[in-house]
């Protein structure tokens, strides 16, 4: 649909993606998340950092889109559900995540911060995108379409009205903030060298 | 460093925010892998030629080469973050994060080695899956969308097992 707010089109959206990034790089650097050590701890479940900036964006910008298409102020751009590239795809970023101890977007503004590891990591996300540009042809015939459900999304599953998955989505982020700030409660209670690994 | 950090939930409620600004005023969600591709096809004219790379389904149909809202947004998150650690003063070089010498000891070549080839893995898994940690841990979860929630998923029991295997630590010998 037509957004009457989304007035940056044409040229004008070469800015607005400069202008977006840059404030996403600062945020990715305050956050912490430009931090091999936060991102690799945050899997080893010893910092949480990754998962409060995460679902933190998660909630804020998933009830505002909800009441922004809910007003035409927003479209939705979800991408096809398929399952086999997804779940290969994504147990493959797994690995490369912890090896590398950082996502693309933190990789680069890590680099950006003088980390010469996430630059040399930069140059094999160059490498790898290239393999993935050459091997796309045999991957769109073998393996994009298999499990494609197409661009689904949850509600589609269940017959719970809109509101009430965003709802889910609150109580889960609450449920899941409360239990890390226990966990780090627990922490910090305890003295410094018998924290079990 | 940590003087350079502000509060991790303040700090996703404000790139939730960005989401929004990103949906309604240019009808774009935020996303990087995209953009790595893009740049990659340009590298990879040099190398393969222009007409291979104008040629190739995916660097034509999926990932142009050429400047445009996507690959801005990954040149934007370069000089944020560049200018973000130049003003708080917690730009510094660095190639050995301690977490990682405390396991596999201070080899630079080592660090850089495993390096390039996560940067291989992570690229080559999020083009695969069509999105990375933005594209789908943050803006495709935010929609609700069944392929981003299956990606988060899968992301994190994969990189959990993987650092229970690389980074536990081993009983001193």
């Amino acid at each position: 649909m037509n957004l009457p707010f989304a007035f940056i089109t044409g040229s004008s959206l070469l800015g607005a993606g400069l202008l977006f990034g840059c404030l996403f790089g600062v945020l990715l650097h305050r956050g912490g998340v430009t931090d091999f050590n936060v991102i690799v701890r945050q899997f080893l479940l010893r910092d949480f950092t990754v998962l409060k900036v995460m679902f933190t964006a998660i909630v804020v910008g998933g009830v505002g889109v909800f009441g922004l298409h809910g007003q035409e102020l927003a479209n939705y751009h979800i991408k096809p559900a398929m399952l086999l590239a997804v779940v290969s795809g994504a147990a493959i970023f797994g690995v490369g995540m912890v090896v590398y101890g950082y996502c693309p977007g933190t990789g680069i503004a890590a680099l950006a911060t003088g980390k010469l590891d996430a630059l040399v990591g930069f140059l094999g996300m160059l490498v790898g995108a290239g393999m993935y540009a050459l091997s796309y042809d045999w991957m769109a015939v073998h393996v994009l379409p298999v499990g494609n459900l197409g661009k689904k999304r949850l509600p589609d599953f269940a017959t719970l009205p809109e509101w009430a998955w965003y709802l889910g989505l609150v109580t889960l982020a609450a449920g899941v903030f409360t239990l890390v700030a226990r966990v780090e409660q627990k922490r910090l209670a305890q003295p410094r060298g018998t924290q079990p690994d | 460093m940590n003087s350079s950090r502000w509060n991790p939930y303040l700090v996703g409620a404000l790139i939730g925010v960005l989401s929004l600004l990103a949906f309604s005023l240019a009808d774009k969600p935020i996303g990087i892998s995209t953009g790595v591709a893009q740049a990659a096809g340009a590298c990879a004219v040099p190398v393969f030629g222009s007409v291979a790379v104008a040629e190739n389904t995916y660097w034509s149909k999926k990932a142009l080469p050429a400047w445009d809202y996507g690959s801005l947004f990954v040149l934007g998150t370069f000089f944020g973050a560049l200018g973000s650690a130049l003003v708080s003063g917690s730009f510094k070089w660095s190639a050995m994060p301690t977490v990682w010498q405390e396991r596999f000891g201070p080899s630079v070549p080592k660090r850089l080695l495993a390096a390039f080839c996560g940067g291989i893995l992570i690229i080559f898994g999020a083009r695969l899956a069509d999105g990375c940690t933005s594209g789908h841990g943050i803006s495709g979860t935010l929609q609700l969308a069944l392929s981003s929630w299956v990606f988060f998923l899968v992301l994190f029991a994969s990189g959990m097992a993987t650092a229970q295997l690389l980074f536990r630590r081993q009983p001193q010998a």
